[in-house]
């Protein structure tokens, strides 16, 4: 890679504000490292000319003294962001050849702030899978790869385009989106750092649709400052999603690098699973005892709900997920696929666009809807969500933040679990309760495994306290001190 | 609790998706596989629990009654399957 892909987000910020590089310079090193590494599969869109144009605006802006946040900023977009002209999929056949005549509200601020955009990234369908597998353009491979063995690991999903392209340096940071995991595991997975924010910080507006009480928009960066940075230009308030906050949003790379002395951080016992590999589990102790030695109070804490997280997840999240995706209908958009009558073109159109793991959380989202099953499941796991969320405010009365592992191993092999969805499922054990909660999150790669693969560690906070967590992210960075890299095969 | 073929077919009907007869039983045993998973549910004492619908605890906000948009037919139908003029063609509804 050369100089100026191995840069930070920070680092190009401030070379470009003393004009050590243009902005056309950085995008160039940047488009020239994406075409070279195809292999990863991390873009399905490209769009040099595009990012190039962008650039070139952005070196006019900052000659004329009118630098945004992220002037001159190369970054990839998650293909579920809907980007004006450009093709978004949300990695699904059914809108393949989609393109919006609009763009997304976070986007939009990024653009805003001077940010140049590389292309689009993979996911897996929908934003639906832990592993990348679903996408209709194949999945996204792991930069990454054990010290001993050359099999393609997972990214991680849903946004494993976002976390591989930000691992391998094909990008400054992406955005990203989670709903029950889907920023923060494969963050873990790629050694990244990865950031859900409270639901509401970001508006939805523009971005396609997958549950929406639980999907929030984040940013994937390689240092938690970095993350930070997008992180403001992302959020703020959007009329035009009736769910976001009327609040201000903070600078939160303010508070990076800040004392974090007599912060109480719980740990919660119930996150202690069976079956956890050993090395997770100390890791976990390696991070308590790194928050011990910055100040920090460590708590034993109790959230008793924790195991009916996942379960209660996949009755809401394929509840709204059966309802939203109604939309896909072959009418105004998107594939259509013509049958006999109405009804079979509707039928044709959803068999032939959507992939298996989609028609199944369709299916089930059906099921736990219709009628006869509405009260015994739908509205049970409401209830659960509830218990879940009072499991936290009863923490926040003792602690400030909570640390736990990110995801219950480190990535696994490319087909290892698509055959079993609930082993599937289980990937977000950890981090499902925070989307259920509302609560922001965020991961911190820590260490590595006897495989040298990258493992993380989540934070999760007080709702709008996304700020505590970049102090807590960055100690941690630094205790930390990551600087492991994926050995370069692509 | 067990979901058999002709819940998997009448599911797939109501959710508009064409599934090959074929295809019916090993949907319901995937189906079946992880319901079983979330019937654990049941182990959660929710009485008199208020069911969450959001997490984000602010009242809608309202906006006054006026058109805000509009006259982008083109761009509405951009992306239409098939369109005529400034209609979206669709298959025959009314015999």
């Amino acid at each position: 890679m050369s100089d100026l892909t191995s840069l930070t987000l920070k680092a190009a910020l401030d070379g470009l504000s003393a004009k050590a590089f243009s902005a056309v310079e950085l995008t160039s090193a940047h488009v020239a490292a994406v075409e070279k590494a195809r292999a990863l599969n991390a873009y399905i869109l490209e769009t040099p000319e595009k990012a190039l144009a962008m650039a070139k605006a952005s070196d006019a802006r900052r000659a004329t003294g009118e630098a945004g946040a992220l002037e001159g900023v190369p970054l990839g977009v998650k293909d579920l962001f809907c980007t004006e002209g450009v093709r978004s999929t949300a990695g699904s056949k059914i809108l393949g050849a989609f393109v919006p005549t609009y763009e997304s509200t976070v986007t939009a601020n990024l653009w805003r702030d001077g940010a140049v955009m590389l292309g689009k990234l993979n996911m897996d369908e929908f934003a639906m899978g832990s592993s990348n597998e679903s996408s209709a353009w194949g999945a996204v491979v792991n930069p990454w790869r054990a010290t001993d063995g050359n099999a393609p690991l997972t990214p991680g999903g849903s946004s494993g385009g976002s976390a591989a392209a930000v691992a391998a340096h094909l990008c400054l940071g992406a955005t990203a989106t989670d709903t029950g995991g889907s920023i923060r595991q494969p963050a873990a997975f790629t050694g990244t750092v990865g950031v859900k924010p409270t639901y509401g910080r970001c508006s939805r507006w523009g971005i396609v649709a997958f549950a929406s009480s639980l999907d929030q928009a984040g940013p994937m960066a390689r240092t938690v400052e970095d993350a930070a940075i997008l992180l403001r230009s992302m959020a703020g308030h959007d009329v035009k999603d009736s769910t976001s906050l009327n609040v201000e949003t903070p600078n939160f790379a303010s508070y990076c690098g800040r004392s974090v002395k007599g912060l109480r951080v719980g740990v919660p016992k119930e996150y202690r699973v069976d079956g956890m590999p050993p090395e997770i589990d100390a890791l976990w102790e390696q991070g308590i005892a790194w928050l011990r030695d910055a100040g920090c109070e460590i708590v034993e804490v109790s959230l008793p709900h924790t195991k009916y997280a996942l379960p209660a997840y996949y009755i809401v999240a394929p509840a709204e997920a059966s309802s939203n995706l109604a939309r896909y209908d072959g009418m105004r958009y998107g594939l259509r696929v013509e049958g006999a009558n109405l009804t079979e073109t509707y039928e044709n159109t959803r068999a032939k666009g959507f992939g298996a793991e989609v028609k199944r959380r369709i299916l089930i989202g059906t099921y736990v809807l219709s009628a006869g099953y509405y009260d015994a499941y739908y509205l049970k796991a409401l209830k659960v969500r509830r218990r879940i969320a009072d499991d936290f405010d009863q923490a926040w009365e003792k602690v400030d933040a909570l640390l736990t592992p990110t995801a219950p191993s480190a990535a696994f092999q490319l087909g290892d679990k698509s055959d079993d969805p609930v082993a599937m499922y289980l990937n977000d054990i950890f981090t499902v309760t925070v989307n259920l909660a509302g609560l922001p999150g965020m991961s911190v790669p820590a260490g590595v495994d006897a495989q040298g693969l990258p493992l993380g560690l989540q934070l999760i906070g007080r709702a709008l306290d996304e700020g505590t967590l970049f102090s807590l992210g960055s100690a941690l960075e630094k205790a930390a001190d990551f600087r492991a890299k994926p050995r370069k095969w692509w | 609790m067990a979901i058999d073929v002709a819940t998997v077919r009448k599911v797939a009907r109501l959710a508009r998706i064409a599934e090959p007869e074929e295809r019916l039983a090993a949907l319901a045993s995937e189906l079946t596989g992880i319901l079983d998973w979330i019937e654990q549910l049941d182990e959660v004492d929710t009485d008199g629990v208020e069911p969450m619908t959001t997490s984000v605890a602010q009242a809608l906000p309202m906006r006054d009654d006026v058109v805000t948009d509009g006259g982008s037919a083109d761009r509405i139908l951009a992306n239409a399957p098939r369109r005529v003029g400034d209609f979206f063609v669709v298959p025959k509804v009314v015999e």
